[in-house]
């Protein structure tokens, strides 16, 4: 049997309200508020937070990685291998991106099932993630949210089994972005639903059931994408299900997040789900890809419980002037302090494995683990000068204590003001660090910190990954 | 057998320019103005020069740094040191003296800090980056926060309150203020209170705009000639008793032992100076001391790294007025880099410069009283990864 093995979930800690939009541009707002990456996160950061939390949870390794989103920061260059790197998987793993449609997820998730099925790798990552930009006043500025979310697709140990799958293609013209363009563009709202949505979901969804045999009363849950609450209810009445029946969209909380919305979804109704109980799970975007999933546990048994209530609880609001400045959407005074400066290709690569994965060193004869501040291959131990004499020794998945702090009106940052620390590793170590999702309020020494994937800078087309504290709430 | 350079060198003549924001000046006028300051003080000629060090950290790069001089083939060196740059070159001068290899060498240093256009100085570089063919993994923090991470600490292990902390901080800047506004040379004249200064706008907490030093243009200048010549220049030279240096290797930045409310770099050079010097007890030796103040919290803990007050008792001495002009070990009487300003390479040198008005009676209105031996002290880099110089001068040939 295969199936989903463990869940993963990624959502930023900020919130910006559609009310303050709407009063921003003096137009109707919706009900709630969106998630919205940081100032430091991407696409790629929010993957290998959400694959991080999903790895917490299980106990093998993947052995492949598909990744999917429709706003990656590079369109040369693999995301799925830089998210194998940040959380230390195998060179061997198959990696793969897939792109270009809101359907990417789970394109992925069908891959990766596939996969696994034809025995090529034993297990696979599948992580979907999005950051998509609505242009200023437009309705996707109030409905689009940023978020990710990972799932382990495997034979043994399920969460839940695939019992059938059924999937369509559509050339159909209804959310598109042109090579180069910033922002959603989509056609007219009643066109988008009676010829496209509506049609290609419904016809999906009842050949699925009818050839797995299945009415709408035999599911516990329904879990189906649409853009928005409006369609998202219209399709709940069409599809035959009961209010119980439906799995909550999570657009006032969150947004909609792309590729990973309906995988979120699918995320929470799998923590509330009883073994037994099936699910039926829809994705839309150029067709649509749906499924029939059989829940053999519950997923509390396996990680913590309600990994996506406690993330999307867990928030800070911030304002639209925050917003537009983190998404660069409107050009600032540029600051009189030096800007941070480019990264070299070579010294990336030279150390790739301290800043993808935070290695360090632990040294064989004093056993003292080590973070060396310049990046540089450690060659000569701090502690007892053994020369040569080291193992490597990861840090990104250690927790550590906040030694001192300097919070800097100067530093470079898009969140002034700039919050470092000095962390002490529990088990060893120390590293001077930035850190993130953390406010001057609640700075103080001895806090508990664990480490999170950011975007240090950008400059040239290439970002500059590393490593940031963040406090463990 | 390692020898001690106490009483081999002495400094017969110096130069400092007035410190500042200096448009009117480019780098070549401040080196113009520091060396020919110091060749009049000492009654030498340009070509009297054998041999000069030049130190700086932005302005300049090789031997070429000095050609605004105009000396004549002679052996010319940069160095550099970070901040502590020109304590470096002041250093390098005396060794090549007691070394025997000249006789009359020249110690500059020099900084044009106010050309870059920007806002204090530069900061760490960021993961990747690659100025010297490493790549930092660091977080493009600024000096002050470098700092602001010791003032933290040490209000956090004595346990000292968040106002009681900035009040304690700003004795120094107040103090330092006043000193500077007796100073012409200095970068600034205003005299604070410890309102105005606890008041002032956070650069990174603790320390505030006037818990940060000038960033300034400036140059400064020693002739140093072989210690049983100088009374043929002066009747009055500054002998060195002791030269201390201790370079970090990171440690404090990646060693949990590293406790962040001392610089061992700065302990271990004033331990060596102190050896060199024969001082036993700095507190009741040492007249006047000139200290790296880059930053309010510094000051603190220098005052326990140098030994003037034991581990955790500052604030008795602060708050006694031990270090102001009146007091008994009287602290950065020029106005310290707080206030006489900060350009890198110059600064160990203006330290000297101070220290040797002072035991030449020549301080007027900031003149401590029977000063027989001076410290200097300047610091390069970041608490847990910086570099320490230290120097001991005397009136008396001992």
């Amino acid at each position: 049997m295969i199936g989903i093995t463990s869940v993963g979930v990624y959502i930023p800690l900020y919130r910006l309200s559609r009310q303050d939009i709407g009063k921003i541009w003096g137009i109707g707002s919706g009900q709630g508020e969106k998630a919205v990456a940081g100032y430091d996160e991407d696409v790629v950061t929010m993957a290998v937070g959400a694959a991080m939390d999903c790895m917490k949870k299980s106990k093998t390794m993947p052995k492949g990685l598909y990744f999917a989103s429709t706003s990656a920061p590079y369109t040369e260059k693999q995301i799925a291998a830089i998210i194998a790197g940040a959380i230390d998987l195998d060179e061997e793993c198959h990696t793969a991106d897939f792109s270009n449609s809101l359907r990417a997820g789970t394109s992925a998730m069908k891959s990766a099932i596939d996969a696994v099925k034809g025995g090529s790798v034993e297990n696979a990552l599948v992580v979907a993630s999005d950051c998509r930009i609505g242009a200023p006043k437009g309705i996707f500025e109030q409905t689009l949210g940023d978020g990710a979310v990972a799932l382990s697709i495997g034979s043994g140990d399920l969460i839940a089994s695939i019992e059938g799958s059924y999937s369509i293609c559509s050339d159909f013209t209804d959310l598109w972005r042109f090579s180069g363009d910033a922002f959603v563009r989509s056609g007219e709202a009643r066109f988008l639903d009676e010829a496209g949505y509506i049609p290609t979901m419904q016809e999906s969804i009842s050949k699925l059931m009818k050839k797995c045999s299945f009415e709408p009363a035999d599911f516990y849950k329904a879990v189906f994408y649409a853009h928005d609450d409006r369609t998202h209810a219209n399709m709940a009445k069409k599809l035959g299900f009961v209010n119980a029946q439906i799995q909550n969209p999570m657009f006032a909380k969150i947004g909609n997040t792309g590729t990973a919305s309906t995988l979120i979804m699918l995320a929470a109704a799998l923590e509330e789900a009883k073994p037994g109980d099936r699910i039926l799970f829809a994705n839309y975007g150029d067709g649509c890809d749906a499924f029939i999933l059989r829940v053999m546990q519950k997923t509390s048994q396996i990680g913590t419980a309600s990994i996506v209530a406690d993330q999307i609880a867990r928030k800070v609001n911030i304002d639209y002037g925050r917003y537009l400045y983190w998404r660069d959407l409107l050009p600032t005074e540029a600051s009189s302090r030096p800007d941070r400066p480019a990264a070299s290709l070579a010294a990336r690569w030279r150390e790739r494995k301290t800043i993808s994965a935070l290695y360090g060193y632990k040294c064989r004869r004093c056993g003292t683990p080590q973070l060396h501040p310049l990046g540089q291959v450690a060659r000569v131990c701090i502690m007892c000068q053994a020369k040569d004499d080291f193992e490597y020794y990861r840090f990104s998945d250690k927790t550590g204590k906040l030694f001192t702090y300097a919070v800097d009106q100067l530093q470079p940052t898009r969140n002034p003001p700039g919050i470092n620390g000095v962390v002490d590793f529990n088990g060893g170590g120390r590293f001077i660090c930035e850190l993130t999702d953390c406010s001057i309020d609640n700075v103080k020494i001895g806090m508990p910190v664990e480490m999170t994937f950011r975007k240090m800078s950008q400059d040239k087309g290439i970002v500059n990954y590393f490593w940031k504290a963040k406090p463990i709430v | 057998m390692m020898e001690s350079i106490k009483d081999k060198v002495a400094i017969v003549g110096m130069g400092c320019t007035r410190f500042g924001e200096r448009w009117d000046m480019g780098v070549e006028d401040l080196i113009v103005e520091a060396a020919y300051e110091a060749f009049q003080d000492a009654c030498v000629e340009p070509k009297d020069i054998q041999a000069a060090w030049i130190g700086t950290v932005f302005s300049g790069l090789s031997a070429m740094a000095l050609a605004p001089l105009g000396l004549q083939y002679i052996p010319v060196t940069r160095v550099e040191n970070m901040c502590a740059t020109g304590a470096e070159a002041l250093r390098a001068a005396s060794y090549a003296i007691a070394a025997g290899v000249c006789d009359i060498a020249l110690a500059i240093g020099v900084e044009k800090l106010k050309d870059s256009g920007q806002t204090g100085v530069a900061g760490a570089g960021v993961v990747g980056d690659n100025p010297d063919g490493s790549s930092a993994i660091v977080s493009g923090y600024s000096a002050p926060a470098s700092f602001a991470y010791l003032g933290n600490r040490y209000f956090h292990q004595y346990n000292i309150d968040r106002d009681e902390g900035k009040r304690l901080l700003a004795e120094i800047a107040v103090k330092n203020h006043y000193n500077g506004s007796l100073n012409p040379k200095a970068h600034f004249h205003n005299i604070l209170t410890v309102d105005q200064v606890t008041k002032a706008p956070i650069v990174a907490w603790p320390l505030g705009l006037f818990d940060c030093c000038g960033v300034s243009d400036g140059g400064a200048a020693a002739i140093v000639v072989r210690a049983d010549l100088a009374k043929n220049f002066r009747s009055d030279p500054v002998y060195v008793k002791g030269l201390g240096i201790s370079a970090g290797a990171r440690q404090g930045s990646m060693r949990q032992d590293y406790d962040y409310v001392h610089i061992d770099e700065n302990v271990f050079a004033s331990r060596l100076a102190y050896s060199e010097a024969g001082i036993k007890d700095p507190r009741r030796e040492i007249s006047v001391a000139e200290v790296h103040d880059c930053f309010t919290c510094h000051e603190l803990i220098i005052y326990e790294d140098m030994g003037f007050s034991p581990r955790g008792k500052a604030k008795e001495d602060i708050d006694g007025g031990t270090f102001t002009l009146k007091g008994a070990l009287p602290v950065n009487t020029d106005g310290g880099l707080k206030c006489f300003g900060h350009p890198l390479g110059a600064s160990g040198l203006r330290m000297m410069y101070e220290v040797y008005l002072q035991l030449q009676g020549k301080a007027g209105p900031r003149q401590v009283k029977n000063p027989r031996l001076g410290l200097t002290h300047n610091m390069g880099g970041t608490p847990g990864a910086g570099i320490g110089c230290c120097a001991i001068v005397g009136n008396e040939k001992g």
